[in-house]
């Protein structure tokens, strides 16, 4: 009986509450920007994902806290997505349509990114795969939505070899030398195959594929082929716990550390923090960024967000690789509204389409970006009806026990290699979905 | 008073024989048919459509793949995903490398194939029973995604592994929107929906539920074991084929090997036993608990805290979602050990007395 009463209330509950979840929306002002956030602050990559949303709303109430884009707030509503491709498409119906129509998505997912690849057309709203997503997507003339701005994965593994071969005194000396891959086993992990290849047919090393299994804790069997075939390089196409275990099988293979090079996702403080010195010499590719402690945006952050108690998680990640990443994140997807203003009327919410164009005219100077706080961060970006991408800088950063340092120059991903895998890609793409070529005149809409 | 079947009179086998011999059930049913194609599209909106009730109706459609195999001829399976895979991908496969290859074919084509490897698995039932069953159906899955992962061929080449389709068009008609995709996949539905009930309530079928209840006795009164097995695992593997096949084209649009992941079998095996075994009504059931009610909860949980004035995190709302999900597949399996299935048919026995119970 007493079960029955309890379920009773708990149905009256229910009522109540789906007629207070319509009335948030109801006082939601039509001139808000609306930016959806998909995250994943739980499941096994949690600890990379937590600090990028962190870092992705700080930056939105900043925005807000600077006074807007031009007078238009912002509001936003996070999604968990668990890095799970049907309840990242659940995140992007609920949230497409809210609050006057999503801005822009960022899934910050591969597999996510993929799925949404095929229904932002027809929604008409733009995807930001800033550095991650599928990598010929960089080529405006076919994906018309797409924007993976300030690199790609294969802008990060062109730069990975570039910096090998850096280290050994020179392309021509990577004759005869062995790189293992060593990926997870998922779209994301395999996006890094295509660009080690060309580059192993060009300079003629021997590239090694070694697959992990999501989540990626069980390497036991892959380092057994390391300490077997003892490569001279590993490149690490790693994510979440994956990259902590990673470091530590090669600590307990012995395999040096100083020989290994992650990807972005496998950069940061969470990947490396728990093993401290164990973990030295560990390199990794950055998009630009690295960690940005003393960035005037982060500072600016630190003073106008969480200094008023609205911060987003705790203050002492603010300023970690993968939080600048999320403020980085955002701060396109800003720059993107705020180029559209400039053409569709500035102080005006813009919609999908005209956010998509900003995004595609998209030009932040180096003054500009020195104004948004991030001189010495980042380095400019340009985008074009055919380029969506904008900039192919990186730099490498490497674990000294206890921070992330700088320890090479700016690299440039080689135009030459990567255009054409990006045409072909791209080209095949269009085939198999019979798209045609976006003409000239689309270029100007 | 208003569920009763007095008066009703059965002149003919046909009339004895038919699906709902209770005339108020077969109206409600046809109704409720009705309104899905009917009603549902005038009151729902696109969120709902595409988020909610297209993945609804197609897990319906493997749970209902799975039942037979699980409920009705009792061997436990947790290659369900796997099959699904194989379904996805072959059709895949038929629709990209044949040139002008209808929709309907390329998933028929994927439920083909799907059975053919639904029985190569199914082999091992002939010795196996039980949960030592259920270990070797989970090689299947662990080969699919191996296969899937690592041969280029079956994705077309492409370096992500991941595979996408579009503009799919049926009988002229195109596939496109919300709308269209819903109402495709509910004709699909109802067509397997109803091939599947009058399967299990064949010859057939009455040999998988003799095979189930106890396989020595069916075998003494001259059921052949293999034959009903396997014939399980074919019927089977194909509806969960053609499921997986609506899944990566209707659902997706573009898909990789972990959307059918172990999960994806647990998952379908979880809706087979909360909704309810041997029920074709219960799969539906189970599919609305285990598709619908966590989104629900997600969508939910911070409403409630709304109302209360408390801001909710995302990740806590994330964690309260698996708490409470959890908690209530533990609390109908006690309440009602043979699913939700059964707690729709005492309803029905209540309602015979309703409203006037002396």
């Amino acid at each position: 009986m007493k079960l029955r009463q309890l379920a009773l209330a708990a149905s009256f509950v229910a009522a109540a509450a789906s007629g207070a979840l319509t009335a948030p929306a109801a006082f939601a002002q039509a001139k808000e920007q609306f930016f959806p956030v998909l995250v994943y602050r739980t499941g096994a990559y949690a600890p990379n994902g937590v600090p990028w949303a962190n870092g992705f709303v700080d930056y939105i109430k900043l925005t807000n806290a600077r006074g807007g884009i031009n007078g238009v707030k912002l509001s936003f509503e996070e999604c968990e997505t668990g890095y799970a491709t049907d309840r990242g498409v659940e995140c992007y119906e609920r949230l497409k349509g809210k609050n006057g129509g999503a801005t822009m998505f960022q899934p910050l997912s591969t597999g996510i990114t993929f799925a949404l690849t095929e229904k932002a057309p027809a929604d008409k709203i733009p995807l930001i795969t800033a550095g991650y997503g599928r990598s010929e997507s960089q080529d405006g003339g076919v994906f018309k939505w797409n924007f993976p701005l300030a690199g790609t994965y294969w802008v990060a593994g062109d730069i990975i070899i570039q910096d090998i071969a850096k280290k050994l005194g020179g392309a021509a000396n990577l004759k005869g030398k062995h790189i293992a891959l060593i990926y997870h086993d998922s779209p994301f992990g395999k996006e890094a195959i295509p660009i080690l290849q060309e580059r192993a047919a060009m300079h003629g090393y021997k590239l090694s594929l070694l697959p992990v299994t999501h989540p990626g804790v069980e390497q036991k069997s892959t380092w057994l082929q390391i300490r077997r075939d003892r490569p001279d390089y590993v490149v690490n196409w790693g994510w979440g716990v994956m990259n902590s275990t990673l470091i530590k099988e090669a600590q307990a293979t012995g395999y040096p550390r100083e020989k290994i090079y992650g990807v972005w996702w496998a950069g940061a403080e969470p990947d490396v923090k728990d093993i401290g010195e164990g973990a030295k010499g560990y390199n990794a590719i950055t998009m630009q960024h690295g960690a940005e402690p003393n960035a005037a945006f982060v500072k600016e952050i630190m003073d106008k967000v969480h200094a008023k108690g609205q911060g987003t998680g705790p203050k002492d990640e603010v300023g970690q690789v993968l939080y600048v990443r999320g403020a980085m994140s955002a701060m396109l997807a800003v720059e993107g509204v705020r180029r559209a203003q400039e053409r569709f009327g500035k102080g005006k919410v813009m919609n999908g389409e005209q956010v998509r164009w900003g995004l595609e005219n998209l030009d932040l100077t180096q003054a500009k970006l020195d104004a948004l706080g991030f001189k010495g961060v980042m380095r400019p970006i340009s985008t074009s009806c055919q380029d969506h991408m904008g900039a192919a800088w990186g730099r490498i950063h490497t674990w000294d026990g206890k921070k992330w340092q700088f320890t090479s120059d700016w690299y440039q991903a080689d135009e030459q290699i990567i255009k054409p895998m990006v045409k072909a890609a791209a080209d095949k793409y269009a085939a198999e979905k019979k798209l045609q070529r976006r003409s000239a005149a689309d270029c100007q809409s | 008073m208003f569920y009763r079947e007095n008066g009703q009179f059965k002149t003919s086998y046909a009339a004895d024989q038919q699906i709902l011999p209770i005339a108020q059930d077969r109206w409600a049913i046809l109704a409720l048919v009705a309104f899905a194609f009917i009603g549902v599209p005038l009151l729902v909106d696109e969120y709902l459509l595409r988020a909610i009730l297209i993945p609804f109706l197609i897990l319906s459609l493997a749970a209902v793949g799975v039942n037979i195999l699980v409920g009705y001829c009792g061997q436990i399976s947790l290659g369900s995903g796997a099959f699904m895979a194989v379904g996805a991908y072959a059709a895949y496969n038929t629709f990209v490398r044949i040139e002008g290859m209808p929709l309907i074919v390329a998933l028929l084509s994927g439920g083909f194939f799907a059975t053919l490897v639904g029985m190569f698995f199914g082999i091992p039932s002939l010795r196996v029973k039980g949960l030592y069953l259920a270990v070797a159906t989970l090689a299947a899955q662990f080969f699919c995604d191996w296969a899937f992962l690592r041969i280029g061929w079956f994705t077309n080449n492409n370096p992500s592994g991941s595979v996408s389709v579009s503009a799919l068009p049926v009988f002229g008609l195109p596939v496109d929107t919300p709308l269209q995709k819903y109402l495709f996949c509910l004709a699909v539905l109802v067509v397997f929906a109803l091939l599947a009930k009058n399967l299990v309530r064949s010859a057939i079928g009455r040999e998988w539920m003799a095979i189930r209840d106890m396989d020595v006795a069916a075998a003494v009164i001259g059921i052949r074991p293999m034959y009903a097995k396997l014939s399980a695992f074919a019927v089977s593997s194909f509806i969960v084929g053609v499921a997986g096949a609506l899944w990566g084209f209707v659902h997706l649009g573009s898909w990789e090997p972990a959307a059918f992941s172990v999960d994806r079998s647990f998952q379908l095996l979880f809706m087979v036993i909360i909704g309810g075994m041997g029920s074709i009504m219960g799969s539906f059931f189970g599919a609305a608990f285990i598709v619908i009610l966590p989104i629900v909860l997600n969508q939910l949980l911070p409403a409630i805290g709304h109302l209360f004035g408390i801001e909710i995190s995302t990740a806590a709302i994330s964690h309260a979602e698996f708490m409470a999900f959890g908690a209530l597949i533990v609390w109908f399996l006690i309440v009602e050990p043979h699913g939700l299935a059964k707690l729709w048919s005492i309803g029905k026995q209540k309602l015979r007395l309703w409203p006037f119970p002396h």
